[in-house]
């Protein structure tokens, strides 16, 4: 990748669901730094807002307040095409439930990014063919999701994501709905990833895959309570 | 212009898939778009046929006519008594056709009752009625090919000459062909000119007139030897008021037989002018409430179709919010649902078109007799059909796009939430 310098930046940023009565303070007040090439985990116990910044860090959600810096650029001030743009070409989203196309192939979930990019056939091809082999799902091309496991249909996702190239992969709880073996190809793929030079954000609250990381941000009530970087505190 | 044909290939790949992937959906919308078309196209061209008919067999009795009897007096006039009995005689036509102008035609009618016709011995007995040549167009009744009615030839010289009912042909002659052939009317022999062409009738004042034969009066006359008419028939001119008609024909009559002309059971009259009027109206009556029906049948279609689009949208929200995370933009998610709301409308409204007109044929091709005869004319309303697919695509297009367009507006993350 081009540098080491920053590729997302947070400052202040919150969210609060307005659900009638009750006011949730999903996010109070969250400032991070994700610079290229990172490889971080999201831990955090349920409810803590993992999910929330992940989806607002994904631009599939607005905060409340605060800033959010893609690339040194204000998300806020982006129009709808700039951040499908963002979604198809800069970041690589992954679901805890995958949410692939049900009807559609392995082949096809992977195109879609690609269509949306309008990529030509030949590049789709190409792209698609070298994205299902690096998640060793070559052969299984034709396959629907209903005929994959719940890892090879994560895997399918994970090459969807990967479709246009994105610099940043973010996940979450990749593994959440998979065994533990299923858990660690996921992992060992994310770690190929980020060694190639790709930042991966990913959401856990398994230990044994947060240690992988080289980055731990902890969530703790919609703040992050601690940031360590290979054991040691940022 | 290369890309933008480019995107387009994508993008109908990117719709035939999911056809391919929901095709119970598909075709239940199609089905849906079908039926209502069928149903709503298929109502309006009976209507239509039916009104079609229903004119035709109104005119079956004939066109702008009145038919005039003699009856009984009930007022006293001029020192006379009343419950005179009032009898038309033949030379009241040319007094009627003199002084009352808005008569167009006129014609005299002689009838009797059990006359029996003889052809090579097989016998059947029938009415017999003399009239004159404008009988014809006031009446209705056309000859088949290679026939003709009676000529003022066949009146002025009396000729023996006999006009068949089509049910009086069959009986007497079966399949032969009855024109130029011999038969006997009580006896005196006559030739057969003409048989009538088949009519649809709705009213009558002696049968219908399939069942009766026709002589000239001159030659009725010669042969029964009858005093009386039975009843005239006249025609009025286009535009004239049939009651001013009615009044003018006492005050003429009233003048000859003496009668008071406000005496109106002195003559029974019968106006097909205001009967047909009376008709219309209540056609009329009907075919509105048909029109209404039909918008009622295209409102239900429209809401099954709605309902399965608005269905679908609720499915396929999370769909939705997924592509929109992998990128997609409004116009992908708006253009997806737009072509196909115009596909199914396509389609169903091609299957829903083409079965109307095939039914349609079905029932034109059926033999029909009697009152079906009156549904044997369906015919497809072009425009009707295709307004009707209009509108259920339009109500498709419309339950479809727009909660798609709001799941696409929203935040990506409450669309994929979406239960
Ligand atoms: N749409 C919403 N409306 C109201 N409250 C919400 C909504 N989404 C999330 N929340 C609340 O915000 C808080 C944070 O939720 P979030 O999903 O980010 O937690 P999480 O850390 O991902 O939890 P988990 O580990 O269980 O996935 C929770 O209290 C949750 O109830
Ligand atoms: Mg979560």
């Amino acid at each position: 990748m081009m540098n080491n310098g920053t590729l997302i930046s947070l400052s202040g940023i919150t969210k609060h669901y307005d659900t009638g009565k009750v006011k949730v303070r999903a996010l109070q007040g969250i400032d991070l730094e994700i610079k290229r090439g990172e490889f971080i985990a999201i831990i955090g116990p349920s409810g803590s807002g993992k999910s929330t910044l992940m989806n607002i860090v994904g631009c599939l959600d607005t905060p409340t307040a605060g800033e959010y810096l893609l690339d040194g650029r204000p998300v806020a001030n982006m129009g709808i095409h700039q951040l499908a743009a963002i979604r198809n070409k800069k970041i690589g989203f992954i679901f805890q439930n995958f949410n692939l196309l049900p009807y559609a192939t392995a082949y096809e979930n992977v195109e879609l990014p690609l269509i949306f990019a309008g990529a030509p056939g030949a590049i789709r091809k190409e792209k698609i063919m070298r994205n299902l082999s690096m998640v060793g799902l070559s052969e299984r091309a034709d396959h629907k999701p209903t005929e994959l496991s719940g890892g090879e249909m994560q895997r399918v996702a994970i090459a969807r994501a990967l479709a246009n190239d994105p610099e940043v992969i973010l996940a979450d709880e990749p593994t959440g709905n998979l065994d533990t073996r299923s858990g660690k190809e996921i992992i060992e793929i994310f770690e190929r990833l980020n060694v190639e030079g790709r930042s991966v954000v990913t959401i856990t609250h398994d230990m044994s895959i947060a240690e992988r990381c080289h980055r731990i941000v902890r969530l703790k009530d919609g703040i992050i309570e601690s940031d360590t970087r290979n054991g040691n505190k940022i | 212009m290369k890309l933008i044909t480019y995107k387009f290939i994508l993008f109908i790949r990117l719709l035939l898939r999911e056809f391919k992937a929901q095709k119970l959906r598909m075709s239940l919308t199609v089905a849906a778009i079908a039926w209502g078309t069928i149903s709503v196209t298929l109502l309006m061209a009976f209507t239509v046929g039916l009104q079609q008919q229903m004119r035709k067999a109104s005119s079956g009795l004939g066109g702008r006519i009145m038919i005039l009897w003699g009856g009984q007096t009930s007022k006293v006039f001029q020192g006379l008594p009343p419950g005179r009995r009032i009898h038309l005689h033949p030379e009241d036509v040319d007094l009627l056709k003199k002084r009352i102008p808005e008569i167009e035609q006129i014609s005299e009618e002689y009838l009797r009752w059990g006359v029996t016709l003889d052809y090579n011995g097989k016998q059947i007995n029938k009415l017999v009625s003399g009239v004159a040549p404008s009988f014809k167009d006031m009446r209705s009744h056309y000859a088949q090919m290679g026939g003709r009615f009676i000529n003022k030839i066949d009146y002025e010289e009396k000729k023996r000459v006999i006009f068949l009912g089509t049910r009086v042909c069959e009986e007497l002659f079966g399949n032969d062909d009855p024109v130029g052939k011999r038969i006997l009317v009580n006896s005196i022999p006559f030739t057969v000119i003409g048989v009538m062409v088949d009519k649809l009738q709705n009213s009558n004042y002696h049968g219908p007139d399939e069942n009766y034969t026709i002589i000239p009066a001159t030659t009725f006359v010669a042969i029964f030897g009858d005093p009386w008419l039975d009843n005239i028939v006249f025609s009025m001119k286009e535009g004239v008021d049939s009651d001013l008609v009615e009044q003018e024909l006492f005050r003429v009559m009233g003048g000859k037989y003496r009668f008071d002309p406000t005496d109106s059971p002195a003559l029974w009259t019968w106006d097909l002018v205001k009967n047909k009027e009376i008709e219309r109206k209540i056609f009329l009556g009907i075919v509105i409430f048909m029109w209404f029906i039909g918008g009622m049948t295209l409102l239900i279609a429209g809401v099954g179709v709605a309902n399965i689009m608005y269905v679908a949208v609720r499915e396929r929200t999370r769909e939705i919010g997924t592509k929109i995370a992998l990128g997609a933009q409004r116009k992908h998610i708006i253009w997806q649902f737009l072509t196909e709301a115009l596909s199914i409308a396509f389609v169903g409204g091609l299957i829903g078109i083409s079965f109307s007109i095939l039914i349609c044929s079905l029932f034109r091709a059926l033999p029909m007799e009697g009152a079906l005869e009156l549904l044997s004319e369906p015919t497809v309303n072009v425009p009707v059909a295709f307004i009707t697919v209009g509108t259920l695509a339009v109500i498709g297009l419309f339950s479809g796009i727009f909660p798609a367009r709001k799941a696409a507006s929203v935040d990506p993350v409450e669309a994929l939430r979406y239960e």
